[in-house]
């Protein structure tokens, strides 16, 4: 019964663009009639999602109707239900977002084709979650990539919304290619595509790590794992926010989902794999944040973010792998509750804070933080919902952020005392509290040059609140995350059941995550910090007498200026330089001499690692390899013209009777 | 019970006199009187007296920072164990609540720093947060250490005397790891080598520098979460440095607080002997911090 009312919802998300195409071009009937049947396709999904999380069914399976390959099934278990949340979750949020955002009175040209794809790509993860057979999740898969391209690009009269979207295309397919491989290498290995947990004996090692590294490719892509992320910054950059927040909230995690999903179908996994994926989780965490900091422009910084997040999934991830080739349920427990949880979290606290970037770009018209500051005042919604991301991105308490990044420790924390055993996740615990520091730095640096301070331009300065069907969505993400953060108690059955789901291949029972971790103790102690704050402002409150306001005292200086103000790019510098190694930052310093020198702009910048320093010069160092070759190509019609004269010479010269004209002239 | 009051009393009173005690070395090695060093209970209850300016640029944040460092400082206050008695709160996994706990007041005190809108305190928001990003590893560094010798998750067990702890194998990294806590209790806590808390050159300063448009109670806030702020941290450190009990459980208080205003008055040694870093050297500080203590897991784990 879930099933059918998840694929309802999937049904009604695919078509919940259709009707706003028959309205007029400015009028908002149609984003109306695309927000309502979003909003139901939403709410029936999550009661089908988390009806069959908390097991209220017994798995249920559909045939789903795409005859052309066969009988393809649906299914709906506890770990596809957890991955589900979140899709419809944000799939119900982002069109009521949109209406404020993205009113198709100031959209005419994109609106309408926005709303289609939104519903196509909610209804494409939809289909890639619960999808039993390869090839209907390929199709799931392809109508996801598909459809975010054409949301990506839905400025495509800029040129950097172009850009992104054609690197996004390319990587998307890139990572699809592997898929087609990955299947076919499944189909002929099992001898069907149907998705079920193949017998131990079945796969020979070399096979088995073949098919590893294949999905870890494949749907590495598309999580953004750090080298395979390179399209993932321009692209969350450059689509509209809401977008923005469903490509990095919820996009991400269908990669996360597939190399979940592959890892509970293959048996017996090698202890290395757990190794490369922690290893790989830590350089993405490591590495995402560093650059991160580097970043000046606001949604950039929070795509970068993406990445370092993407990494921490994986680091539990890689804790819980470990702990099935050493036959350690507690390890596998508490390192996917890590792993499950942060992808809930990740997809609250980062959905919610690309759409407060919405709410500053929609007031301010720039996305630069140095040209930004002192929006809280004009902003207080925006601004306090900004807060509780951040410090829920932190992995700070008391909010949901550090129940997740708390278990992924307690799981690596486990390897360093289990006695006899020596693993090398405690490695990743260092690691894991430099990560955390540093996105500490960073978001302070965001929250104080976006909202705090003076306002440093005129447009932040005419900032104004945004309108309520934006501020909705954003209280309703925060409402998340400071619920997961003060009663984590709450998700520990649904923790329970996808680990049991996933685990159902490894042998071992599963344990339960409440008897690892006290999550109780620790919601007790959140809302005892919270309750604590409380009561000491309320004192200082009571007792302090009306304070007087002046200027900023700093240290006796009588006139500040909003120029004087520390900015993103300052805050940073030092953790730049210190990563200067990595980063690579760029600064263009004019040269300024004479007694009146002309006016000179600073620049500086931090590229991308692959992207900027692999990948585009290698493309090009192939299309100057490739040069030569424009002596043929001037773009001339006379010349195609005389090639294809060439070529049809040439085919019929093959039919020309050389031998015997040859011998008719010189051999008689 | 009495433990408990005695644990509360300790967290409550004490924290000031720690740095009136360091004070006090300061002045004994300059040669001067000095203030009682229960001069800062008198500085605070002033304060505390004292009305309050704002800035006009500030908002809600600027007056949420001390009160959150507040908070916070004081429940890592109730995880830690001081010396040989058991702390109020204890659960598997503490140990991660009492590092982030920390990086909850940072969040908050170095916003509150930026809210006003002065480069001074912007800059001693950006040291803060930087020299963090070394001092964290660090000091999960030495936690794994601990939890690796005791086979345990939770402060209380964690820090008490290990068994086998003055065996050479366990007392290398000890050693390794006393060395690198020692540093890092001296940069959280802002003291030289690695920020002063006396000069007042702003171009200088860490700490000082974030606070300089606080006043009044606000002010006072937070020259008292960071002297339980070194509390705290300090008795981390005592637990490796000296893990003594008596076998009479009363004897154990007293003890402990003879130790702790002796780590207070170390501090003040080293504060009279050395001159403050350049700022750029404290991250190479820093690090040397952090390659104590990862040696010292590396050591243990060998």
């Amino acid at each position: 019964m879930f099933l059918d009312l998840v694929l309802l919802a999937l049904f009604l998300s695919a078509f919940s663009g259709l009707p706003g195409l028959f309205f007029p071009r400015r009028s908002s009937g149609g984003e109306r009639v695309a927000a309502a049947l979003m909003g139901v396709a939403a709410l029936l999904g999550l009661a089908g999602a988390v009806g069959a999380a908390l097991g209220w069914d017994g798995p249920a399976v559909r045939v789903f109707p795409w005859f052309a390959v066969g009988t393809p099934e649906v299914g709906l278990d506890a770990l596809s239900a957890f991955f589900l949340v979140p899709v419809f979750l944000m799939g119900g949020l982002g069109p009521l977002y949109g209406l404020g955002y993205w009113p198709q009175r100031q959209h005419p040209s994109n609106g309408q084709r926005l709303r289609l794809f939104w519903g196509l790509t909610i209804a494409g993860m939809a289909l890639v979650v619960v999808s039993r057979h390869a090839l209907a999740l390929l199709l799931g898969w392809e109508t996801m990539a598909l459809s975010a391209y054409f949301l990506i690009t839905a400025e495509g009269h800029r040129p950097e919304s172009r850009q992104a979207g054609w690197i996004y295309l390319i990587a998307t397919h890139m990572g699809t290619l592997a898929l087609f491989a990955l299947f076919a290498l499944w189909q002929r290995a099992t001898g069907s595509y149907v998705l079920q947990p193949a017998a131990s004996s079945a796969l020979s090692l070399g096979l088995l790590n073949l098919l590893f590294v294949l999905a870890l490719f494949g749907f590495g892509v598309k999580a953004g794992v750090m080298p395979l992320h390179f399209w993932l910054p321009g692209a969350h950059a450059n689509a509209p926010s809401h977008v923005s927040a469903l490509m990095s909230g919820v996009v991400l995690k269908m990669g996360i989902y597939g190399i979940v999903r592959w890892l509970s179908l293959l048996p017996d996994p090698p202890s290395a794999w757990g190794g490369l994926v922690l290893t790989l989780g830590a350089v993405s965490g490591l590495l995402g944040v560093v650059f991160a900091i580097g970043q000046h422009d606001l949604k950039r910084l929070l795509a970068y973010h993406s990445v370092e997040n993407i990494g921490i999934i994986l680091m539990g991830l890689g804790v819980a792998l470990l702990g099935r080739s050493t036959h350690r349920p507690d390890w596998v427990a508490l390192g996917l509750a890590g792993c499950l949880l942060h992808v809930w979290n990740h997809s609250f606290f980062k959905s919610l804070l690309f759409l407060c970037a919405g709410s500053v770009v929609h007031a301010t018209r720039t996305r630069q933080l140095d040209r930004l500051g002192g929006l809280a005042k004009a902003m207080p919604w925006t601004s306090a919902c900004f807060l509780v991301g951040a410090v829920a991105i932190c992995g700070l308490p008391p909010l949901n952020g550090f129940v997740s990044e708390w278990l992924v420790y307690l799981g690596m924390f486990r390897g360093a005392v289990a006695p006899g055993t020596a693993s090398g996740a405690v490695f990743g615990i260092p690691v894991l509290a430099m990560i955390g520091a540093l996105a500490v730095a960073c978001f302070v640096k965001v929250f104080g040059t976006v909202f705090l301070g003076e306002p440093r331009t005129g447009a932040a300065e005419r900032a104004h609140e945004a309108p309520l069907t934006m501020r909705l969505p954003m209280l309703a993400l925060a409402g998340c995350c400071v619920l997961i953060g003060l009663a984590p108690v709450l998700v520990v059955p649904f923790l329970d059941s996808a680990i049991a789901c996933w685990n159902a291949t490894g042998g071992a029972p599963a344990e339960s995550v409440a008897r690892l971790a006290p999550l109780a103790v620790i919601g007790i102690l959140a809302i005892s910090l919270t309750l604590c704050v409380a009561g000491f402002w309320a004192f200082f409150a009571r007792r302090a007498e009306v304070p007087r306001r002046g200027i900023t005292w700093d240290c006796g200086y009588a006139r500040p200026t909003p120029r004087m103000q520390y900015t993103a790019t300052s805050f940073a510098q030092m953790i730049v330089v210190l990563f200067g190694s990595v980063l690579n930052p760029h600064t263009h310093r004019p040269r300024v001499h004479g007694l009146f020198p002309a006016r000179a702009r600073l620049q500086s910048h931090v590229d991308d690692a692959v992207l900027d320093r692999v990948l585009l010069p290698l493309g090009s160092r192939i299309e100057e390899s490739f040069n030569w070759f424009h002596r043929f190509q001037r773009g001339l019609t006379q010349h195609y013209v005389l090639y294809i004269l060439i070529a049809l010479l040439l085919l019929l010269g093959s039919m020309f009777p050389f031998k015997t004209f040859i011998e008719h002239w010189f051999a008689r | 019970m009495i433990d408990l009051l005695f644990h509360l009393s300790v967290l409550l009173f004490l924290p000031p006199l720690l740095l009136g005690v360091i004070n006090k070395t300061k002045a004994w090695f300059a040669g001067r009187t000095g203030p009682s060093v229960f001069q800062p209970y008198y500085d605070l209850s002033k304060l505390m007296r004292r009305g309050l300016v704002l800035s006009a640029t500030t908002t809600w944040v600027f007056r949420a920072g001390p009160l959150v460092a507040l908070a916070t400082a004081l429940l890592a206050g109730l995880l830690i164990p001081f010396g040989g008695l058991n702390a109020p709160i204890s659960f598997t996994g503490d140990l991660i609540l009492f590092a982030y706990l920390f990086g909850l007041a940072r969040f908050f005190t170095t916003s509150a720093a930026l809210d006003t809108g002065s480069a001074f305190e912007g800059m001693g928001a950006a040291r803060e947060v930087t020299f963090a990003c070394l001092s964290e590893p660090a000091l999960f560094f030495a936690l794994l250490v601990l939890a690796k010798v005791s086979g345990s998750l939770t402060l209380a067990t964690l820090l008490h005397a290990p068994a086998g702890a003055l065996s050479a194998n366990v007392a290398a990294p000890l050693v390794l790891i006393a060395i690198g806590l020692f540093i890092v209790l001296l940069a959280e806590t802002c003291r030289i080598p690695v920020d002063d808390p006396n000069t007042h050159l702003e171009l200088t300063m860490i700490h000082e520098a974030m606070v300089l448009d606080h006043s009044g109670p606000l002010f006072g806030t937070i020259l008292y979460s960071s002297a339980v702020k070194l509390l705290v941290l300090g008795s981390l450190l005592l637990h490796v440095i000296a893990p003594f009990e008596f076998d009479q459980p009363w004897l154990n208080g007293p003890l402990y607080i003879l130790e702790i205003l002796g780590l207070a008055a170390v501090v003040g040694v080293v504060e009279s002997v050395m001159a403050r870093l350049q700022m750029r050297h404290v991250p190479y500080l820093l690090v040397g911090a952090l390659l104590f203590c990862g040696f010292g897991f590396i050591l243990l784990i060998r």
